[in-house]
């Protein structure tokens, strides 16, 4: 499923003194098969743009299309669709684990399944929740403690598979590893580069305010800024607006920070600034020209 | 945005009625409340909402939004309404219409619900122009006579206060938990009672235990903030009277006057009009 | 005096019996001097919040002691002065605040010890300055960003006029915008005004900052030293579950692909400086 909006526009609270922009003409397309990073600010829209990704917020101005579904049309028409576009497009929000509700691990992931298939047998909704969990490297054991017993890296993990469960082909992660230490966060990003890449999940898009982060992780991105879109395309492409990103108080990663310094000193490495081929791309350099 | 709200409907501005204590405010309110019940025709009643339209115009909210909280009760007002016509108990001399409705029904019936407006407007013009931390500190300082019984008023103000601070956020934390469960299929418009009732559990049990953690961490934070309840506590802001307050209550007098006045020549009073307009 | 003593603490959630309880720290001993910037790290759930409350009285020891400027925290009549010399500072930005109002909140300390009205003005006027929230004055609380929320919040703490600032986590949940207005504030209050701080963190670049690291695992301290120091040592990171700063790891890799870069690089602009001499003379 392609995800494409055209001149979407937003406005919270539109009549009142309290009225925010929320989006301005954002024009945007998410590729089937990327993993796409989200970059702004809080406030920056980029949070009620992904709402509108799976209904939560209906479309007032503009056009968004995911998959076949046409979220611009009539509300009527776009309702009727809310519950095949929500089992497509799952949406973790930002610390997911404090949605957790259910006396078990088990009822908790199937909450999601059951609403969208109410039909469904009892060993289908067992598959369903048993392979969501593995998928998330969560072992057999956890299926019947209470959510509240377990640590808070595994209650994430729970949470993502409770939106997992009825395997959607987008997956929107709003700041997925905010708040994890250093080996929670790689084993997450390992475990969503794995959905992605067995192809479990087509598409994975993540909010993020990591710079690094998204350089390392993402194919494609797109920077918000005050409800627009000021930057889309690939990390190599975006990352190379040092400036501009230094102005909207965003930065960019380390790499992209070093590369700028060197080429200020005459240097220039043509790198895509992840870590890997800086590294490669420096070496060159100092091999080649000794 | 549930948190974008203007809890309280407090109407940010800078006018001669927001400067005004809260205090003086909330005295104020009880009488102007005493005028609408003491006015005992419509020529009294008047002179009560020309008070209200006064005030109004000083506070610069514009009359919209005092209108606005009529649209709350206007259920209540129509409900009254046709209670008091169609109960009426007619007395000699009456000019009976049809069925049960009597002319003196009607205009009893309207002279309550103007009543009721006039209630309602003025109360909404104190929370409109007092921002409700400030309505708090004028409830505390009323109060504090009766710590002299062993009232805990101090407490009290302080759980209205940490309740007021907790509205944004928990309004926030339930938009984005009811967010996360439609996400996740969750339908919250379909069904009869019993079923909405049911689907509102996913929401509620994670808000239940998110305000319990808050409350934990809030005591946290009191604590290391050298919160011990003491009596020793000093208080930062002070309510102080203005001459504005002095304004206010002079005017206020001058209308409760008015009113009283009014209720007793009433008759005097409506031939010198009528004798002006002939 | 030390700021802070802990001398043999032991401590666990629980009553030590049933399945959810469980040791945190275990005959743990740590000893910070005044002025003294010290960061703590470790993985979630290795005992460094468990820390930080220990050192305000929030918890007390099942064993052992926590002294504060010589005053032991098992001692209630204490805790008063013990909190009034350690402001702390916690994680989550909404749950720290009593009133709505900024300048009504920064109020809520020096109310509570007693201070005289003008007393109360002149340490709201200078913690609104050193944490650069005079704008916000008399903004309401919940409009603010988190990184906004959070200096309001060190600035509650600091007008009790404390010697000591815990950092629970404090950055933990805010974008890098805001944590970096945090730190700059902290960085402030301990070069500029002496005080001591102590920065709970799973943030390797705010480790860096700091004068001494000290990284908790299983309830005791595996390590402590400087930054340079810790960051050396592979070992004690991988035990840990701790990583390099970014730049850290870079460098790493440059030097295992041949290239003559020093070890104990840790920032960005070091590594800059040191690839922009090396390259710059081919």
């Amino acid at each position: 499923m392609r995800i494409v909006a055209e001149n979407l526009t937003f406005t919270y609270n539109k009549k009142s003194k309290f009225s925010v922009d929320a989006l301005k003409d954002v024009t945007l397309t998410v590729e089937e098969g990327s993993f796409f990073g989200i970059i702004g600010h809080t406030g920056s829209g980029k949070s009620t743009f992904i709402q509108h990704l799976n209904g939560l917020i209906p479309v007032e101005k503009g056009k968004l299309t995911v998959g076949d579904i046409n979220l611009a049309d009539k509300p009527k028409t776009v309702k009727k669709r809310y519950k095949e576009l929500r089992s497509k497009v799952g949406m973790v929000f930002q610390y997911p684990e404090y949605q957790l509700f259910a006396e078990t691990v088990f009822e908790d992931v199937a909450f999601g399944y059951k609403n969208f298939y109410p039909e469904s047998s009892e060993e289908e909704l067992k598959n369903a929740v048993f392979s969501a969990l593995s998928l998330l490297g969560l072992g057999g054991d956890t299926v019947n403690k209470s959510p509240m017993d377990l640590s808070g890296g595994q209650k994430r993990r729970v949470a993502i598979a409770g939106v997992l469960v009825t395997r959607p082909e987008i997956l929107v992660l709003d700041e997925p590893v905010a708040g994890l230490d250093p080996v929670g966060k790689n084993e997450l990003l390992k475990l969503l580069h794995n959905l992605h890449d067995s192809g479990k999940v087509k598409t994975v898009i993540i909010v993020s305010h990591d710079m690094d982060e998204v350089c390392e992780n993402c194919t494609d991105v797109a920077v918000f800024a005050e409800g627009r879109v000021v930057f889309k395309g690939k990390p190599k492409d975006v990352f190379a607006n040092g400036e501009e990103m230094k102005n909207l108080r965003l930065g960019v990663p380390v790499t992209g920070y070093l590369s700028e310094e060197l080429e200020k000193n005459g240097v220039k490495i043509n790198t895509d600034f992840t870590r890997d081929d800086f590294v490669n791309k420096v070496v060159d350099f100092y091999k080649n020209n000794r | 945005m549930l948190s974008d709200m203007t809890f309280g409907q407090y109407y940010p501005s800078k006018s001669f009625v927001h400067d005004n204590d809260p205090r003086t405010k909330i005295l104020l309110l009880i009488v102007y409340i005493v005028m609408v019940f003491v006015a005992k025709n419509f020529l009294a009643l008047f002179l009560a909402l020309v008070f209200l339209a006064v005030t109004v115009l000083a506070s610069g909210v514009p009359v919209t939004s005092v209108l606005k909280s009529i649209k709350a009760i206007i259920f209540l007002i129509v409900f009254t309404a046709i209670l008091n016509v169609c109960f009426y108990k007619p007395k000699e001399g009456d000019t009976h219409y049809f069925w049960v409705i009597y002319k003196e029904g009607l205009i009893a019936a309207a002279f309550l619900s103007l009543r009721l407006v006039a209630l309602v407007m003025g109360s909404s013009v104190l929370t409109l122009t007092t921002t409700p931390v400030s309505l708090t500190d004028g409830i505390e300082s009323l109060l504090k006579p009766l710590t002299y019984i062993k009232f805990p008023v101090h407490d009290l103000a302080l759980i209205m206060s940490i309740a007021l601070r907790s509205i944004p956020t928990l309004a926030n934390e339930t938009e984005r938990i009811i967010n996360a469960q439609k996400a996740r299929g969750a339908d919250f418009d379909s069904g009869n009672l019993i079923k909405k009732a049911k689907a509102l559990i996913p929401v509620l049990i994670p808000l239940l235990i998110s305000a319990f953690r808050r409350g934990d961490e809030l005591g946290d934070a009191m604590d290391a903030r050298c919160y011990t309840g003491s009596k020793t506590r000093t208080k930062y802001k002070k309510l102080t009277f203005t001459w504005r307050d002095l304004v206010s209550f002079l005017v206020t007098a001058v209308f409760l006057t008015g009113i009283i006045l009014l209720n007793v020549y009433s008759v005097e009073v409506t031939a010198f009009f009528m004798s002006l307009w002939s | 005096m030390q700021a802070v003593e802990f001398t043999n603490v032991s401590f666990g959630y629980g009553d030590g019996e049933t399945s959810s309880s469980r040791e945190v720290l275990k005959d743990f001993n740590l000893t910070i001097e005044k002025g003294e910037f010290i960061a703590l790290l470790g993985r979630n759930g290795s005992g460094k919040s468990t820390c930080a409350k220990l050192i305000n009285g929030l918890l007390t020891p099942s064993e052992g002691e926590v002294k504060v400027f010589g005053m032991s925290t098992k001692d209630k009549s204490n805790l008063f002065e013990i909190r009034k010399r350690a402001g702390m500072v916690f994680q989550n930005p909404d749950n720290q605040q009593i009133a709505s109002i900024v300048e009504d909140d920064i109020a809520f300390g020096p109310e509570n010890i007693g201070l005289p009205r003008e007393q109360i003005k002149e340490r709201i006027e200078y913690a609104l300055k050193v944490t650069d929230t005079e704008k916000f004055r008399d903004a309401q609380v919940s409009r603010l960003s988190g990184g906004q929320k959070q200096r309001v919040a060190i600035a509650g703490a600091i007008a009790i006029n404390p010697d000591i600032l815990i950092l629970d986590e404090s950055t933990s949940m805010l974008d890098p915008k805001g944590r970096k207005e945090v730190m700059e504030v902290v960085r402030t209050l301990n070069k500029e005004k002496g005080m001591t701080v102590i920065d709970i963190t799973h943030y390797m670049d705010e480790a860096v900052e700091a004068d001494r690291v000290c990284v908790m695992g299983d309830g005791v301290i595996m390590a402590t030293g400087t930054p340079k120091q810790i960051f050396a040592n592979g070992e004690v990171l991988a035990k840990c579950g701790l990583e390099l700063p970014v730049s850290a790891k870079i460098a790493q890799k440059l030097r295992e692909n041949g290239l003559p870069i020093p070890d104990g690089i840790l920032s960005k602009e070091e590594l800059s400086k040191i690839l922009c001499e090396l390259l710059r003379k081919i």
